[in-house]
């Protein structure tokens, strides 16, 4: 999250290497062999996928056949962004511990998904979250709700990607903004329109396991220069540059803003609707449950190595060579690479963050186009009517729109600073998304009004308050102060939008959502079957 | 067998419930100790090692045990008492 605003300063500076001899910013021959060959393996990964793309069910669930630890690893893949490999490691390589408070946060918010959404998630849904929510309330307009917070956390999250793709491929392969951009969005086009789920989450596996295979590969090589002991090497950091680097800084001065951040990190990750599609791909809420399971090791484990990685490139790099490079300190992971196995070495890391931005566009296209395609087209306009052949051309050309809107976007914003788009997906996602979620599968009371007023004011006020924020008023329209003082409201939308889901139901009332309860609490436990 | 089965779901919630607080008091627990008590989290346990870096370490390997626990509840008892009630013409 905090890793984004860096990626795009990177986008702004030419890579002047003044004091360190680095080859990133260069061409370079390995890094684009790396490139070429993961081009081709997932293509012709999405040209198998596209013979067995048959159905609507094989486009958005790749016909339920995904194994759970497949999905494990493919919401991994989903999750694990560029940001949290650079900007993590980044940030610990420059401020220390204050860089690891990202590691926790981005993970405490899955034990909440199992806990609470999965299962019931995949007992009720079709396609997209909105399923849930039409099991008991009226479609129409909760299917119109659902995919204006659904569409607003996906475009959001692909800006954000796309302006951190563009800068970050920019400065390690040395091509244009506008180029780097065309090739994400083209790829990502690729796997999607022909391969659809299927393709979108081998591509995610692949990705996955080359993360964090050349996370492990590189941590290994940092550990085995302390004697394998991670502990010598923290101590080593602290011996150079002072026991304040094992210590929190200044990045969490405020403390409400830190739990504030800590919310949308933690409550976001039930309501991101790419990460909530997945559970759709596997057989039944068993293979739901366990693939959470499966997924937390691989991203917690992911996490544990930035600590490593992180200290390793304050100790191996050092932090003023890698701020030399790149002022936020995103090439800390590639530096390091390079410090410890050369020019073959730091091309194999660019190709992974360059698949890593990739494969996390493809997951959040395919999203947003289930939302256009099966919620409001087949469902809201077409009332349910649509036959599978029209289904899958509306889903298709819901795919290349979205995809040319990324494009597009992604060259509008460049050079923006793009802190406040992530931090509004998580915060969107958890005040707009995830509060109707849980409303609609505990609450028999709830209504129709109410989760419809709880999904739109949230993600009304969310949008408000981040730009009456500071990163907003202060930091980009430069005003001397801000109207509400927090930089991630989720503090306030959070609670809000469970009051008002509450307050709308008590005030209203549906007696086909509280009839229909027992008959979906039932399914929701049971299973079709 | 309704009743059997709606013990089974306030059972299911209940651990749901209760495992979702502890996860939510471990996070907001290290992360008010950071906003609160910095010097504290700057202690070194050992050489190498503060405090604030072995908590860290611990809320992400406890969330995955959390994880765990839960995915071991539901695989064996949770499942196995669901295949009991759709056996026990359940299924309506």
């Amino acid at each position: 999250m905090i890793g984004l605003p860096m990626l795009v300063q990177a986008a702004q500076q030419a890579p002047a290497a003044s004091q360190v001899t680095t080859r990133i910013g260069e061409p370079n021959a390995i890094a684009v062999l790396f490139f070429f060959a993961f081009i081709s393996i997932t293509l012709g990964i999405t040209w198998w996928a596209a013979r067995k793309t048959r159905t609507t069910e094989d486009f958005y669930a790749a016909g339920r056949s995904i194994t759970p630890g497949q999905n494990g690893f493919a919401l991994a893949g989903d999750y694990m962004s560029a940001a949290s490999f650079l900007g993590i490691a980044g940030l610990v390589s420059t401020t220390g511990f204050d860089g690891l408070i990202y590691s926790t946060g981005w993970l405490v918010g899955w034990p909440v998904v199992l806990f609470l959404i999965a299962e019931p998630l995949r007992n009720l849904g079709k396609y997209t979250f909105a399923d849930v929510l039409a099991t008991r309330l009226r479609q129409t307009p909760v299917r119109i709700a659902a995919a204006v917070g659904t569409l607003a956390t996906v475009i959001f999250y692909l800006i954000a990607q796309m302006v951190g793709a563009g800068g970050l491929i920019r400065l390690m392969f040395g091509l244009s903004y506008e180029t780097a951009i065309m090739i994400v969005g083209a790829a990502m086009l690729a796997y999607v329109l022909f391969g659809g789920m299927i393709a979108t989450t081998w591509v995610q596996i692949v990705k996955a396991g080359l993360l964090l295979g050349g996370a492990a590969l590189l941590a290994l090589m940092v550990l085995a220069k302390f004697g394998f002991n991670p502990l010598a090497l923290f101590a080593a950091a602290a011996d150079r540059y002072g026991e304040a680097v094992l210590a929190p800084g200044k990045l969490v001065a405020a403390p409400l803003d830190a739990i504030s951040l800590g919310m949308a990190l933690m409550f976001g990750t039930a309501g991101l609707p790419h990460i909530l599609m997945r559970f759709y791909t596997v057989p039944d809420a068993r293979a739901a449950r366990t693939s959470v399971f499966y997924a937390t090791g691989l991203i917690g484990f992911f996490y544990l190595m930035t600590f490593v990685l992180g200290f390793g490139a304050m100790v191996l790099v050092g932090p003023d060579a890698i701020k030399a490079v790149d002022k936020g300190g995103n090439m800390a992971a590639p530096l390091l690479a390079e410090v410890l196995g050369g020019t073959p070495f730091l091309g194999f890391i660019a190709a992974v963050a360059f698949a890593t931005i990739l494969a996390v566009v493809a997951g959040l296209t395919l999203s947003g186009a289930a939302a256009l395609s099966h919620d409001l087209w087949v469902n809201v306009v077409r009332h349910g009517e649509a036959d599978q052949k029209e289904q899958l051309r509306v889903a298709r050309a819901a795919t290349v729109a979205l995809g040319v809107i990324a494009v597009l976007l992604g060259i509008l914003f460049k050079g923006q600073n793009v802190a406040y788009m992530v931090s509004l997906a998580f915060a969107i996602a958890a005040s707009g998304n995830f509060p109707a979620l849980v409303l609609s599968i505990f609450w028999k009371r709830c209504t129709t009004e109410g989760i419809v007023s709880s999904m739109v004011l949230g993600t009304a006020s969310t949008l408000l308050l981040i730009w009456l924020s500071p990163t907003i008023q202060v930091d980009i329209l430069k005003h001397p102060s801000a109207w509400f003082p927090l930089k991630n409201p989720a503090l306030v939308t959070i609670p809000l939008s469970f009051a008002i889901g509450v307050l709308v139901s008590l005030a209203t009332r549906d007696d086909v959502a509280s009839d229909k309860f027992a008959a979906a609490e039932r399914r929701m436990h049971v299973g079709e079957a | 067998m309704i009743d059997r089965f709606r013990s089974l779901a306030t059972t299911r919630w209940r651990i749901a419930i209760s495992l979702t607080a502890l996860m939510v008091a471990i996070y907001f627990g290290f992360i008010l100790l950071i906003a609160f008590d910095k010097p504290l989290m700057g202690r070194l346990v050992t050489r190498g090692l503060s405090l604030g870096v072995l908590l860290g370490a611990l809320v992400i390997l406890l969330s995955w045990v959390l994880t765990w626990v839960y995915v071991r509840w539901a695989n064996t008892h949770y499942d196995a008492a669901l295949d009991e009630l759709r056996r026990s013409g359940g299924s309506r």
